[in-house]
């Protein structure tokens, strides 16, 4: 089960650019690893990342298997008023994982 | 699931990869990937040198996770964005390691991650502008695996 972690200000001040870091659990397995019988271990990876603030898309990230294991990415995000960022990340499987992060003016 | 002997696989292994474990091709390889993958990316368009930072340290020590930030030296307004940031390392048997797609909401054209890099290579930064422009930055990574200080 993938756990995804957010940090970011609780407020800030209209207009100001902050700082949002992102970090998931997961294996990211390439798709180039061999098991021991020399089979090809297949595929599975986080392969995309999207950031909205109350629905307008703020950043979105395609990942591929070059991204190490537990992908952080750290972007900015600029704030016009308060309200409600949300991250979804979607791996291979066609799992999908998200959270929810309110910021306020002030 | 077949289950092959040391010696089929060896065989299987030697008449499929002799010619891609050669060494030279196989960079070769990697390069070529990438350079199809940006040629991909740019459509036909020419990339101004410069204009993108790629920070990453000099010297990898651990080729399975490498920071990296990479930015576009340039405010986003409205009227002036970086739509796509993609980051590829010619060296890795994939290239592709992640495109960033930034919104005048984005505030900076700014991200980091962590990377993967099989071995000393190349990473190469292209950004597309929202008027169709591209810039282009590209970095040499000396990458140490497991200390021998390659």
């Amino acid at each position: 089960m993938s756990k995804p972690r957010v940090k970011l200000p609780k407020s800030a001040k209209a207009g100001e650019v902050i700082t949002i870091k992102t970090l998931i659990t997961h294996k990211m397995e390439s798709g180039q690893r061999k098991d021991s019988k020399g089979n090809k271990i297949p595929r599975d990876i986080i392969n995309k990342f999207t950031c909205t603030f109350n629905g307008q898309p703020v950043f979105t990230c395609d990942l591929l298997p070059a991204i190490s294991a537990n992908p952080y990415i750290q972007f900015n995000a600029l704030v016009k008023e308060a309200g409600t960022f949300e991250f979804v990340w979607v791996d291979d499987g066609g799992n999908s994982y998200s959270t929810k992060n309110d910021i306020a003016i002030g | 699931m077949v289950t092959l002997t040391k010696r089929e696989f060896l065989m299987v292994a030697t008449g499929s990869a002799a010619a891609a474990l050669m060494g030279m091709p196989a960079i070769a390889l990697g390069q070529e990937k990438a350079a199809a993958r940006a040629a991909e990316f740019l459509g036909g368009a020419t990339a101004k040198e410069g204009g993108i930072t790629l920070e990453m340290p000099e010297i990898a020590e651990n080729g399975n996770t490498v920071p990296l930030t990479v930015r576009v030296d340039m405010p986003a307004t409205e009227q002036s964005y970086v739509e796509s940031l993609m980051v590829l390392a010619d060296g890795n048997p994939e290239p592709g390691v992640a495109t960033f797609h930034f919104t005048p909401l984005s505030g900076t054209q700014e991200a980091s991650t962590r990377m993967r890099l099989a071995k000393t290579q190349n990473v190469i930064a292209i950004a597309k502008l929202n008027d169709g422009s591209f810039m282009r930055t590209e970095t040499l990574v000396k990458v140490t695996i497991g200390g021998c200080g390659g």
